[in-house]
């Protein structure tokens, strides 16, 4: 109506400045935690073995110790991933863990008759997504709570890979696909390629995320489904899609482990994944109730929880004040996000 | 209705807000408003959205705290430290639009939150219900106080509301839009107690958008604009012209544009044949030609929503025929409808309509964006220039394509809102509220936009509950009765007798219980009134 004066422009650019840095904290803003995580435990790897803070004397920040970390963050990548895609639309998987599982037994018995990858690698693709897109179908065509919905095909799947095997677990050492857990020697290390894979899913949905039509369609359908459908969004669709993606990075996270163990047991594997992948989801800034969130801020809160679960172990730190401390950290983080950003927040 | 009203204010009063400032960062919400109630009145507060009386009203409750230098006297003793408990104990009762009410506890239960009555540690029942009785059936009350809340109407749980003031022995209530959600009955009664408590000697803060109930129930009103405090009229002072332009400081005249022209000879655009589902909506026929803004009126509850968004496909029908260009089309669902060139913009724009969490841009991209996409992969060059163009064709006040839409005011939000629709180039739009909940300023934008679809050649539904909105923006006027289609107000007919007349029907009330219900009329008051705050300065247009 009327021109901008200096002092309404002065108000409008800082309004954008303010905005710029709010949609950065909530990507980014835990990466300081990663930070001071990793040079805490810098020193505290020293202290552990040489009795003093020096910072030399720590192997948390060596080379050999890096790339470890990031293949341990690897398959909590992958599975939280497909997690920030199932929270982005104010949903919940808890059967990833379940869903891996079967992957991995479905890959590992198929491979003892057909050892090609061309094969194994499709089945446990596939069976991880078929089971998503099973989940999918019951909370998008007949409207359950995702909760349970993915509560009872947490125990169902699980009940189901352990029949698959027999109830024991198999052993496969000369699997095809082995090699996706293997290392390749690089400057600054030997990288695994459970690493490369991940780092490549992150990149993948990122771009879906921020890039494509689907990707508004998400936040969208997450932000407030009703108006995704009055804007001529299918609901059903998105919904379908995010959780048989969580599905078949399930099944991906599945090969990945079956790779790394040559064996897979249907009673163990991937128990208690889901919780790990949740909270790498929502130490990431990803909003519980959807619409808003990142999978950049996934991956930092991947890592973040293998930083953890690393660096306690070169602290000397016993397994089960690992729990407790990974636990508190987890809660403590997402506290200080939440004071943070009240002064931001929407009322 | 024979109480002497405009009572000149004498005595002491009950409460003294001075120099009331209210700064938030970066916004002054309110700067040095005064404002001055005396025991046994009902003084209206006026303004536009975001004049600051919700902000005024908050820091008298104590949810928010003054800046210093303002002070807040009840019954001449200061408010000191003021917050919620402070508050409610010197006498300040605040009923909100949205009820504070616990609906799995009874109504006694409610009235005594906080305050149980003690026996031994332990709650005593029978004095609950015995004190609850009593401030019922002062208020007549048709409910008992063992009643669970989430059973009671909207107006009964008002009523307990009320119920709970009265007995926490308040001195001061403040309603804030009490009638927005009560039918025109349920309004009367409304009003009967708010005398009753008049007479009782308390002091009633009454904020309103709707110029006929003020008119009829307040002493006093007093205006702000921007943050400040524009001044108190007596009631008998009062005249629409002269409360709006307080409202809005300058002069709404030509507040409705109506420069379209169309020709009703032209094929229809939109023709419907038989729609209903048997249960809210029953057999509903019209058509609507390009270039025609066709006004659709009815009480709440007539069926307008309803239909509209059968006809949009996002409710089912179970008859019906639609005709878009002469050509039969399908719609099952609303993809289905903006395929072929309908969209719907929803009376509910929080619920359903706008995604806050999203930026300006996407939020007006979000129908479009697939069209402009290869592949899927978004286009985001032309998704920022087509957010650069609405913002400036829809004089959208945000700081940038990329700012979330919730920090945003309901008048922007609404026009990013149509921004989204627009788009997709539609040629019919239903327009459904598409005022409610926008200022002043946003409502005569908004009204331009209409107008500029109509003569772009679109087909324009616009459903409103506003009369003088109908009768300002429309060429036609069809009105719907109990989910039927009551009948057509064309040219010289539109005007708000008419159209209050076919939706009415058969039960037909005094024009003022009419005007407390869906509507909000103005002819409660002297020639021309209206509901100031929706609908300033109607006055009838010339008939095209």
């Amino acid at each position: 109506m009327s021109t901008a004066t200096p002092a309404k422009t002065e108000a409008r650019s800082s309004a954008v400045a303010k905005q710029r840095m709010r949609s950065f904290m909530q990507t980014a803003g835990m990466l300081p935690v990663l930070v001071l995580l990793a040079i805490l435990f810098q020193f505290l790897s020293a202290y552990g073995d040489t009795g003093s803070l020096h910072w030399e004397a720590g192997r948390f920040l060596t080379s050999a110790n890096l790339p470890v970390v990031a293949q341990l963050a690897s398959i909590n990548a992958v599975l939280a991933t497909g997690m920030t895609f199932v929270i982005l639309t104010g949903g919940i998987d808890l059967s990833v863990g379940s869903i891996l599982a079967v992957s991995a037994m479905s890959a590992l018995i198929v491979a003892t008759g057909v050892n090609y990858s061309v094969v194994t690698i499709p089945v446990g693709l596939l069976v991880g997504a078929g089971f998503g897109l099973v989940n999918g179908t019951l909370i998008a065509a007949l409207k359950l709570p995702p909760f349970i919905v993915t509560l009872g095909s947490l125990t169902a799947v699980r009940g189901l890979a352990r029949l698959f095997g027999n109830d024991t677990t198999v052993f496969n050492s000369d699997l095809s696909f082995a090699g996706i857990a293997s290392n390749f020697s690089t400057p600054i290390g030997d990288i695994s390629w459970l690493t490369v894979i991940a780092l490549a899913v992150v990149a993948l949905a990122w771009f879906i995320l921020r890039r494509t039509v689907l990707g508004i369609h998400i936040y969208a359908v997450g932000g407030n489904p009703a108006a995704a459908r009055l804007s001529g969004i299918k609901v059903w669709f998105i919904l379908l899609f995010a959780y048989g993606t969580s599905g078949l990075l399930s099944g991906l996270a599945g090969l990945m482990q079956a790779a790394q163990l040559q064996s897979a047991n249907g009673l163990q594997l991937g128990t208690g994944y889901e919780l790990d992948a949740i909270a790498a989801v929502i130490l990431g800034g990803t909003s519980f109730v959807g619409g808003v969130g990142s999978v950049i801020g996934t991956l930092i809160g991947a890592l973040i929880i293998a930083v953890l679960a690393n660096g306690l172990i070169l602290a000397g730190v016993s397994d089960v004040w690992q729990y407790i401390i990974k636990g508190l950290v987890i809660i403590g983080a997402v506290a200080l996000d939440r004071l943070r950003n009240q002064g931001g927040a929407r009322t | 209705m024979t109480e002497a009203r405009a009572r000149t204010p004498d005595g002491v009063p009950i409460l003294e807000m001075r120099n009331i400032s209210k700064t938030f960062p970066g916004v002054k919400a309110l700067s040095n408003v005064n404002l001055t109630i005396y025991p046994g009145e009902v003084h209206a507060l006026m303004g536009e959205n975001g004049a600051g009386k919700s902000t005024l009203m908050k820091t008298l409750s104590g949810a928010y705290q003054a800046d210093p230098g303002g002070e807040i006297r009840v019954g001449g003793v200061p408010l000191k430290a003021s917050g919620p408990i402070e508050a409610r104990a010197a006498g300040v009762s605040i009923i909100y639009q949205e009820l504070a009410l616990s609906p799995n506890l009874t109504v006694a239960e409610n009235i005594y939150l906080n305050r149980e009555p003690r026996r031994g540690g332990l709650i005593d029942r029978g004095a609950m219900l015995r004190g609850s009785e009593g401030v019922l059936q002062r208020l007549g009350a048709a409910f008992t106080p063992a009643t669970l809340v989430g059973t009671l109407s909207i107006a009964e749980q008002q009523m307990v509301e009320i119920a709970r003031a009265v007995h926490a022995e308040s001195r001061i209530l403040v309603m804030d839009e009490p009638t927005t959600a009560l039918s025109s009955r349920e309004s009367e009664k409304l009003f009967e107690i708010v005398r009753q408590l008049r007479r009782d000697g308390l002091a009633i803060i009454y904020i309103s958008h709707r110029m006929a109930e003020v008119y009829e129930l307040s002493d006093r009103v007093s205006v702000l604009r921007d943050g400040t405090y524009v001044g108190t009229i007596l009631r008998d002072e009062m005249t629409p012209e002269l409360v709006v332009k307080m409202m809005v400081g300058r002069d709404l005249s030509s507040f409705y544009k109506k420069s379209h022209r169309f020709s009703p000879d032209a094929p229809p655009v939109l023709e419907v044949r038989g729609l209903g589902d048997g249960r809210r909506v029953h057999d509903v026929s019209f058509d609507l030609h390009p270039g025609e803004v066709l006004g659709l009126a009815g009480l709440v509850g007539a069926g307008r929503t309803e239909m509209a968004r059968m006809l949009f496909g996002a409710d089912p029908r179970s008859t019906g025929e639609v005709r878009l260009a002469g050509k039969s089309v399908q719609i099952r669902s609303p993809q289905d409808a903006i395929d072929v060139g309908i969209v719907y913009l929803t009376e509910d724009r929080k619920a359903e309509g706008v995604l806050l969490d999203m930026s300006a841009k996407d939020n007006i991209n979000l129908m479009i964006c697939g069209k402009d996409s290869r592949a899927g992969i978004l286009d985001l060059r032309k998704a920022l220039q087509r957010c650069r163009d609405a913002i400036a064709a829809m004089k959208i006040r945000v700081a940038g394509p990329e700012i979330t839409v919730g920090s945003l005011s309901g008048g922007n939000q609404q026009k990013c809102l149509l921004s989204r629709l627009l788009e997709t180039r539609p040629m019919v739009l239903i327009l459904d509220e598409p005022t409610r909940g926008v200022d002043v300023g946003a409502k005569s934008e908004i009204y331009r936009i209409i107008d500029d679809l109509a003569k772009s050649g679109a087909g324009v539904l616009v459903i409103s509950s506003e009369l003088a909105e109908v009768v300002g923006v429309a060429d036609r006027v069809i009105v719907m009765r109990e989910g039927h289609l009551e009948g057509e107000v064309t040219g010289d007919d539109i005007d708000q007798e008419n159209i209050i007349a076919l939706a009415t029907a058969a039960t037909r009330v005094s024009p003022v219980a009419g005007a407390a219900g869906g509507f909000d009329l103005g002819d409660a008051a002297p020639a021309g009134q209206v509901a100031v705050g929706h609908n300033p300065g109607a006055s009838r247009p010339t008939a095209h």
